[in-house]
C-alpha cells in the first residue's frame, strides 16, 4: 500500500517537472530537421550561388539576395517545425502550448538572437561579410544558452559548441561557410539524434 | 532501517510536493504560474508556500509590478538538497519493494 503511494509521487514529482520546464522535449526529432534544412540550404547555395573567386559576392547582387533568402527559409522552416512538433506533443500530454514557460523561454531566446541579427545585417551593408558564419554562430550559441534556463535538458551544451565553434570560425577567415555547415547542420543533426533516441528509451 | 527515515513528511503532500518539483527546475516562479501548474485555489496555496518558507526550503519575494503586487518563489539550497534526499527515499523504497 505505501509503496503504491510513494510511486505515485514520483511520478507527480516528474510530471511537475515537466510540465513547468517541458520545452527541452520537443528538441529531438525538431533539432534533427533543423539540421537537414540547414544542410540541403548549404548545399543550394554552394553549387548554385556561391560565385568564384574572380566575382566577389556583393551586398546588391542577385546571388547575395538568393543567400539571404535561403538563410530565411532555413530559419523559418526549422521554427514552424519545432513549433508544430511543441504544439503536438503538448495536445498529446494535455498541456497548453503557450504558457510562462514558453512565452519567457522565447523572450530568452530572441533578444540575444535579433541582436545578432540586426548587428550582422548592420556589418552587411557596410561590406563587412568576413564574420557573418562566425557571428551567426556565437549569437545562436548564446542565444541557446540563455534560454537553457527554461529548460531541464542539455540544450545549454549545444550552446557552448555553437559559441566555442563561432569563436573557432573567426580565427579562420574564408572558411566561414564550412563552419556554419558544421555548427547549424552537424551539430543540430548530432544533438537531436541524441535526444531523440534518449526520448524513444522512455 | 533508516531509510524511511528521509522520508521527509513536509513533502509528504500532494501540493507541497508540487511546489518543490516546480521550484527544482526553475529558478523563481511567481504565485500565478503556481496556481496554474496545482491547480488549486489561491488560500490553499499560500497556505502550502507558507509551511515550505517556515522550513526554509522556499524563498519568498514580494514586490510590486505597476500597483499589482507580484510574489515569486524559490527554492533555497537547503530546499534542494531535502528534496533530493526525499526522492532517494522515495526511490529506494519502491526498489526495495517490488
Amino acid at each position: 500500500m505505501e509503496s503504491k503511494k510513494y510511486l505515485e509521487d514520483i511520478s507527480q514529482i516528474k510530471d511537475m517537472m515537466n510540465r513547468s520546464s517541458r520545452f527541452i522535449s520537443l528538441s529531438g526529432l525538431s533539432g534533427i530537421l533543423a539540421g537537414l534544412y540547414a544542410i540541403t540550404g548549404a548545399a543550394v547555395a554552394y553549387f548554385y550561388l556561391i560565385p568564384q573567386r574572380e566575382a566577389p559576392l556583393t551586398v546588391h547582387s542577385w546571388n547575395f539576395k538568393m543567400i539571404v533568402g535561403i538563410l530565411l527559409t532555413v530559419a523559418v522552416l526549422s521554427s514552424v517545425t519545432a513549433y508544430l512538433l511543441s504544439a503536438k506533443k503538448a495536445k498529446k500530454n494535455n498541456e497548453k502550448v503557450w504558457d510562462e514557460t514558453t512565452r519567457r523561454l522565447l523572450v530568452n531566446f530572441l533578444v540575444p538572437l535579433l541582436t545578432g541579427g540586426i548587428y550582422i545585417l548592420i556589418k552587411l551593408n557596410s561590406q563587412h561579410y568576413g564574420l557573418t558564419a562566425s557571428l551567426m554562430l556565437i549569437f545562436y550559441g548564446l542565444a541557446l544558452v540563455n534560454a537553457s534556463k527554461y529548460t531541464i535538458g542539455k540544450v545549454r551544451y549545444l550552446g557552448y559548441l555553437q559559441i566555442a565553434l563561432g569563436l573557432v570560425c573567426a580565427a579562420f577567415p574564408g572558411y566561414g561557410f564550412w563552419f556554419w555547415v558544421l555548427g547549424f547542420g552537424l551539430l543540430h543533426i548530432i544533438y537531436g539524434s541524441l535526444i531523440y533516441f534518449k526520448e524513444e528509451k522512455q | 532501517m533508516g531509510l524511511i527515515d528521509n522520508i521527509n513528511k513536509l513533502f509528504d503532500h500532494r501540493i507541497r510536493l508540487g511546489i518543490m518539483s516546480i521550484l527544482m527546475v526553475n529558478e523563481e516562479v511567481d504565485f500565478n504560474r503556481l496556481k496554474e501548474l496545482l491547480e488549486v485555489t489561491d488560500g490553499n496555496l499560500a497556505s502550502h508556500t507558507k509551511t515550505l518558507e517556515k522550513a526554509e526550503y522556499i524563498r519568498i519575494e514580494k514586490s510590486f509590478i505597476g500597483k499589482k503586487p507580484n510574489t515569486r518563489y524559490s527554492a533555497t539550497k537547503l530546499g534542494k538538497l531535502s528534496f533530493k534526499k526525499h526522492i532517494q527515499a522515495l526511490e529506494h523504497i519502491i526498489k526495495n519493494q517490488t
